[in-house]
């Protein structure tokens, strides 16, 4: 599946090479933010937890 | 549950109410994220795979036809996203919903990423067709100036500590950038000057570009739509988290 771009074709590959790789870039960074983010509140979550139920005993 | 009493549109706004408890809002998007998400990809893959390979020449500007499918689509979205923000930002001065504010705040480097796309990719089909990368033309320019307007507002979220204070500062000035969220829409009309054209995608049948260019353009505008939509949800969850995260820190601190 191969498509002629003609003398355009530096043009059109630079375009899409930037644009999907921004979107890739956008779309990687929120999922290893949300992760983080999650991980770390789990965390804050137990250390909570487990203060109260010390501090109860 | 927030119920007013009476009519049916009282009980309906109150349901969308409910959506401001970050705990129902976190389980929503779990629910909503993973078929948002496929949506996106479906979309994107189909829309740019049928732009890319199985669309033709414009007999005028060759190949560089097929940038199309990114540049209106970011374009587009670039604006939508600022108005999405403009709504969340509003919501917050009126009902001080927490959720509304960092709903804003997880938009805007979504928004920004957009605005890129369609800068450089205006840039790169500019070069060939007009002869130039860069004209300080009416749409452009409102383009880049929405720009740093994103690139403003996300730096005043981190410049400030107070969480409500940079929400209030921002919204302020999520308002004021709405000007030009507008004029990158309609500057082309306003001027009625410049090198960019006007509406490529247009309810009016006269303004718009052929069938074969636009039944695929479409699909893209529906995957950039769903991939904005799946990316604010999960970011506004990392947003709510954030903030539950600092609270539970702070509270550690002073005990």
């Amino acid at each position: 599946m191969m498509v002629e771009l003609g003398k355009y074709a530096g043009t059109v590959l630079s375009a899409y090479g930037i644009s999907l790789a921004l979107l890739a870039g956008i779309v990687g960074l929120s999922v290893v933010q949300a992760r983080r983010a999650k991980r770390r509140l789990a965390a804050a979550e137990t250390r909570r937890r487990a203060a109260r139920t010390g501090g109860a005993a | 549950m927030l119920r007013a009493p009476g009519g049916f549109n009282h009980g309906a706004m109150a349901s969308v109410w409910e959506y401001a408890n970050p705990t129902r809002f976190i389980a929503t998007a779990d629910r909503l994220l993973p078929w948002v998400a496929a949506g996106a990809a479906l979309a994107l893959g189909v829309g740019l795979i049928w732009g890319f390979f199985f669309t033709p020449d414009d007999f005028r500007q060759g190949s560089t036809v097929k940038i199309f499918y990114l540049h209106v689509p970011s374009a587009m979205m670039a604006i939508n996203a600022w108005a999405m923000m403009l709504v969340a930002s509003l919501v917050w001065i009126v009902r001080r919903h927490h959720v509304s504010a960092l709903a804003a705040r997880a938009a805007a480097p979504v928004g920004i990423v957009f605005t890129l796309i369609a800068l450089v990719t205006g840039a790169i089909w500019g070069q060939p067709m007009w002869g130039t990368w860069w004209a300080w033309d009416p749409r452009l320019t409102s383009f880049l100036i929405l720009f740093l307007f994103y690139l403003g507002y996300m730096a005043l979220w981190a410049a400030i500590d107070n969480p409500d204070t940079a929400a209030d500062l921002t919204s302020v000035l999520c308002l004021v950038g709405s000007v030009f969220a507008v004029l990158s829409r309609y500057a082309v009309n306003f001027w009625n000057q410049g090198l960019h054209q006007g509406a490529s995608l247009s309810l009016d049948a006269k303004e718009n570009v052929a069938d074969v260019f636009w039944y695929p353009a479409l699909v893209c505008i529906a995957g950039f739509v769903l991939l904005f939509v799946a990316l604010v949800l999960l970011r506004t969850q990392t947003e709510i988290r954030r903030r539950r995260l600092h609270a539970l820190e702070m509270r550690e601190r002073m005990g």
